[in-house]
């Protein structure tokens, strides 16, 4: 009876536990998505960045930039007056609603209907291959292959740090996310760099193992140097690299990787976050979310590419939650957030995330 | 060594103008039938001079040089009640309350320096008056015109609007852009991006939408149409909603709106500068007209408002009648008021040959009504309440006429003070505006060299040959000891560039001769420099600046080598105004250029006279030296890292 007992008691904790699961999983944000691509209007379908504005949503493309606005995607291109084909970043002004767009040619600015792109040519800018821009206040701040770029808009100064001028020792910028007290720069090959605005100094940190994909000193740093985007929210920084991620709340780091976290890859285009602990990861291998505890993946399956959406909770356990819809593909650039819903950047379109609710059946 | 002296300080250059005229050139004389100063007759002159001369024997002194100050009303505003007509006075700093009943100036205000623009608050109890040159907003409480607040605004506010939300619209000229001020917390909150020469703005009655126009057009690729547009605010969501282009046009003055929102109109001029100079005959310089904007004609269609002998010059000012019967533009040029039937205006723009028309001479006939003389340079029109009377400010005659629009008759006009006498550079100022010398009228210089600036455009003149020598239009600020001129250096004074000339191959008509050529060129030699925006208030220069000042004046290039002589920024533009006033091959010319060899241009404010070099191939600074100076020729250039010409250009722009 004992055995019985057991049994019938171990049987209930495993229930228990599948229930928890399953609640548990259900608790995950959960999405039906709808994807975009080059048939319904897209310029084409390698996505870099997607950047939203209210109930209108901008895509920035290998061949051009598109808005999608009442139910249509609208086009515009150098012959409109953007400065490289290839828009690699877009980035809201959320006072005057324009939008800034970073691309291999130069940074453009859209501002209802004209096009006005600063160039190495014709302006201060640092270098014509832009691959990020952010607005804080009356300073747009762009990164480039030849260091940061800060204009100032309503004097039209720019002001470039570089090698010369921060501890900048790889000038490759890849990413900015400009907060109200700091900028961060991701500096592809050297670490991030931290813009103190009240200060005015500059602050680099980098990967305590060195330049090696070795991880000697896990949540001691930056998880490694080739970093390729910054989150700073709520005094939160999150630097996305190409071997994983890390969180730096201003004391301490913590690092994630694919194999002790619901990473689906190390390799990381994007990491965005809500809060600073809600946050999404954009990988060559599928969309992440983490909520502090558990974390999600969303996209199509790498080998069946039916949809897919995995759960893995704080224990490491791993549920696959039945779901209709996937991103468009798992090869993701980025995303942007449009209320509870979700707009994302892969490789193969655009996909937009309608947020089911709970209850609500159509998935 | 042979290089030429570099001085830094600039002690030899006139000071900022203050709004007084130093010198006297001239004594003035009677008064004539109009009330103006009539010219001295030869036998008065030489009793004057023979006075003036006594004077100085007897005192053993210079006689003292008496500051002439004119009034120069600009814009203007009236009460809701209509009892009160507000004056900017862009030449005394001040705003002047006009009594309309007893036509009478009724009080006046201290403002900022050089005024250009006011708005009134809906409920009329505040005025806002934009100060130019003090890149503020002076706020008045209007029923005891006390100055309250001073407010900051962008680079060179001029035009401005108030809308029903207390929230201000300030065009800024150099900024380009339009401030939005929150009139509760005063604060300069956002700057929204509008076009090149932001000047002029209208809010429509119900306070949702803003217009904004521009005076100059926005940078554009070399010798393209010139393109402006109309910016279109969202004033509830404080955003830019649109931007209507404006195809082939240059300067943008006044843009009104009716008061039920659906009809638009803007003063403005369409230049044919890509086009040999040399079809005056033909209207084919300036093309004096409107833009129609707005749900009543479905889009913005270009209306002239030239006729075929008789052009309609500079249009500025606009009014629209509260009924949308009657729409009234000024022409600071040729000094009149057009009366316009709205109706047959609008019908115009819809009609199915309404694309043809902007340049048909003949189509103004559709639509004007009259054209009523007015005093000389009629800027603001302000229509009274009830639409009664219309009033219009004659910048240089220092008056307000009063229109009967009823009668479409001049009815009265109200004097509004100052200097009684006219100094040379009054009366050359008055020439400069004037549009009746050239051929039927069509031009004068400031329709190029907009309120004594430039236009942004490149031209072909005829002297040079046609498709020869294509030129920018060259600013005009304290260029007095800058000779010789043109971008060739023809012109050794500018008696010569402003003389034969002009009436020879710009007129083609009567030009400016003897007294009236010396009175225009001392006008021209007035021309202040205008603050610049960029040197920080107590003279220092920032890092980057500082930085930029030593790249400037270096003499070796970064590996040590020297840099010839020749090739050093600060030997060519050298001196108070940074020219060493001679003729230098840098490298810019093009195959069209008769000669390699270009006038050292001044660099005084050059930051605001984009595009750059002779021909204005180069928009930005950048582009001089990123673009046009492969070879080092015009200084040394490729040796700096990019943030090292950052900073050179950082500096060129505190010139």
């Amino acid at each position: 009876m004992r055995h019985a007992s057991y049994i019938g008691h171990r049987s209930l904790t495993v229930a228990a536990l599948f229930i928890a699961s399953a609640l548990f999983a259900q608790d995950m944000p959960r999405y039906r998505w709808e994807n975009f691509t080059t048939a319904q209007g897209l310029p084409d379908n390698r996505v870099y960045s997607v950047c939203v504005d209210g109930d209108r949503v901008w895509a920035g493309t290998d061949n051009g930039l598109a808005l999608y606005e009442k139910g249509q995607w609208k086009v515009f291109t150098t012959a409109d007056g953007l400065a490289h084909r290839a828009a690699l970043y877009v980035a809201l002004d959320k006072r005057t609603h324009d939008v800034w767009i970073a691309t291999m040619g130069g940074l453009s600015r859209y501002s209802a209907g004209r096009f006005d792109t600063f160039t190495q040519l014709n302006s201060g800018l640092a270098n014509d291959v832009v691959y990020g821009v952010a607005v804080q206040g009356d300073f747009v701040w762009a990164a480039t292959a030849a260091g940061a770029s800060r204009l100032n808009t309503r004097t039209g100064e720019w002001s470039l740090f570089n090698e010369r001028n921060t501890p900048m020792y790889e000038i490759w910028t890849y990413a900015v996310s400009a907060a109200t007290d700091k900028v961060y720069y991701a500096v592809w090959g050297g670490g991030v760099l931290e813009y103190d605005v009240k200060t005015e100094h500059w602050k680099d940190y980098n990967d305590p193992d060195g330049e090696t994909e070795i991880v000697l000193h896990k949540d001691e740093g930056l998880i490694h140097e080739i970093t390729t985007s910054v989150s700073y929210v709520n005094r939160i920084l999150w630097a996305g690299t190409y071997f994983g991620v890390s969180r730096y709340d201003g004391r301490n780091w913590r690092n994630f990787l694919e194999k002790d976290s619901g990473l689906p890859s190390n390799f990381m285009n994007q990491v965005k976050s809500v809060d600073g602990t809600k946050t999404w990861f954009s990988t060559d291998k599928g969309l992440a979310y983490f909520d502090g505890e558990n974390w999600a993946t969303y996209r199509p399956a790498l080998d069946t590419h039916a949809p897919e959406m995995l759960v893995r909770d704080a224990a490491g356990k791993v549920t696959r939650v039945a779901v209709d819809t996937a991103p468009a593909y798992h090869y993701t650039f980025g995303v942007d957030f449009q209320g509870d819903d979700l707009w994302v950047a892969t490789a193969k379109g655009v996909s937009h995330g309608i947020r089911i609710k709970r209850g609500d059946s159509k998935q | 060594m042979g290089r030429m002296p570099f001085q830094v300080g600039r002690a030899s250059r006139p000071a900022f103008f203050d709004g007084t005229i130093p010198a006297v050139r001239k004594a003035g004389g009677p008064t004539n039938s109009v009330g103006t100063p009539a010219r001295p007759t030869g036998r008065l002159r030489f009793a004057i001079v023979a006075a003036l001369a006594f004077t100085f024997l007897l005192f053993g002194q210079s006689a003292p040089e008496t500051p002439h100050r004119y009034p120069s009303p600009d814009d203007m505003v009236v009460s809701p009640d209509g009892h009160r007509l507000y004056v900017v006075c862009s030449g005394t700093d001040e705003l002047l309350a006009v009594d309309t009943v007893a036509k009478s100036v009724a009080g006046r205000v201290t403002v900022g320096r050089v005024p250009r623009g006011v708005a009134i608050a809906p409920d009329g109890k505040r005025l806002y008056v934009t100060n130019s040159w003090s890149d503020t907003v002076t706020e008045i409480d209007a029923p005891t015109l006390k100055a309250l607040r001073t407010l900051p605004a962008g680079f060179e506010p001029t035009g401005i609007a108030a809308d029903a939300h207390g929230t201000l619209y300030v065009a800024n000229r150099i900024g380009g852009d339009v401030s939005v001020i929150d009139v509760e917390s005063g604060q300069d909150a956002e700057r929204l991006p509008a076009g090149r020469g932001a000047s002029y703005v209208t809010a429509s009655a119900d306070g949702a939408q803003v217009y904004v126009s521009h005076v100059y057009p926005n940078l554009a690729k070399w010798r393209t149409t010139p393109e402006s547009e109309i910016t279109e605010i969202d004033a509830g969501r404080r955003v830019v909603e649109s931007r209507i282009g404006l195809h082939n046009v240059g300067g943008v003055f006044h843009v009104a709106l009716s008061r039920d929102g659906r009809l638009g109109i803007a003063a403005q001029m369409r230049p044919k500068n890509l086009v040999p100079l040399a079809h005056v005959e033909h209207g084919w310089v300036l093309g004096n007209s409107l833009t129609v904007f707005g749900e009543d004609v479905g889009g913005a269609v270009q209306l002239p408002l030239d006729q075929i002998e008789s052009c309609f010059s500079l249009p500025f000012g606009v009014a629209i009648a509260a009924d949308k019967s009657r729409a009234y533009i000024s022409a600071s040029g040729t000094d009149e008021v057009a009366i316009v039937d709205l109706r047959k205006l609008v019908a115009a723009a819809k009609a199915p040959d309404a694309a043809d028309l902007a340049n048909d001479l003949s189509a103004s006939a559709r639509y004007v009504l009259a054209r009523i003389a007015v005093g000389r340079n009629p800027r603001t029109v302000a229509l009274s309440p009830d639409g009664g009377a219309l009033y219009v400010a004659n910048r240089l005659d220092d008056t307000v006429s009063v229109i009967d629009t009823a009668r479409g008759t001049v009815t009265g006009t109200i004097a509004l003070g100052g200097s009684a006498m006219l100094t040379a550079e009054r009366r050359g100022e008055r020439l400069f505006y004037s549009s009746k010398y050239a051929w039927n009228g069509q031009f004068g210089c400031a329709n190029c060299h907009l309120d004594s600036t430039f236009d942004g455009l490149q031209w072909d003149l005829e002297p040079d040959g046609f498709g020869i020598d294509i030129v920018d239009n060259r600013q005009l600020e304290d260029i007095g000891g800058t000779a010789p001129y043109k971008w060739n250096g023809g012109n050794p004074d500018l008696p010569t560039e402003c003389g034969p000339r002009t009436e020879r191959f710009f007129f083609r008509s009567q030009g400016f001769r003897g007294d009236d050529l010396q009175d225009l060129a001392q006008y021209v030699t007035s021309i202040p420099l205008r603050p610049n925006r960029y040197r920080l208030p107590d003279g220092e220069l920032t890092p980057a600046q500082e930085r930029g000042k030593t790249l400037f004046e270096r003499t070796t290039k970064k590996d040590g080598a020297p840099i010839p002589e020749a090739n050093q920024c600060f030997v060519c533009h050298s001196g108070p105004y940074y020219t060493n006033l001679q003729l230098t091959d840098v490298g810019t010319g093009k195959p069209t250029d008769r000669s390699p060899r270009i006038d050292v241009p001044q660099l005084t404010n050059v930051v605001y006279s984009a595009p750059y070099l002779h021909d204005g191939s180069a928009r930005t600074l950048e582009e001089i030296w990123t673009v046009f100076n492969p070879n080092d020729t015009h200084g040394v250039s490729n040796d700096l890292t990019k943030d090292e010409l950052n900073d050179l250009i950082e500096y060129i722009k505190t010139l």
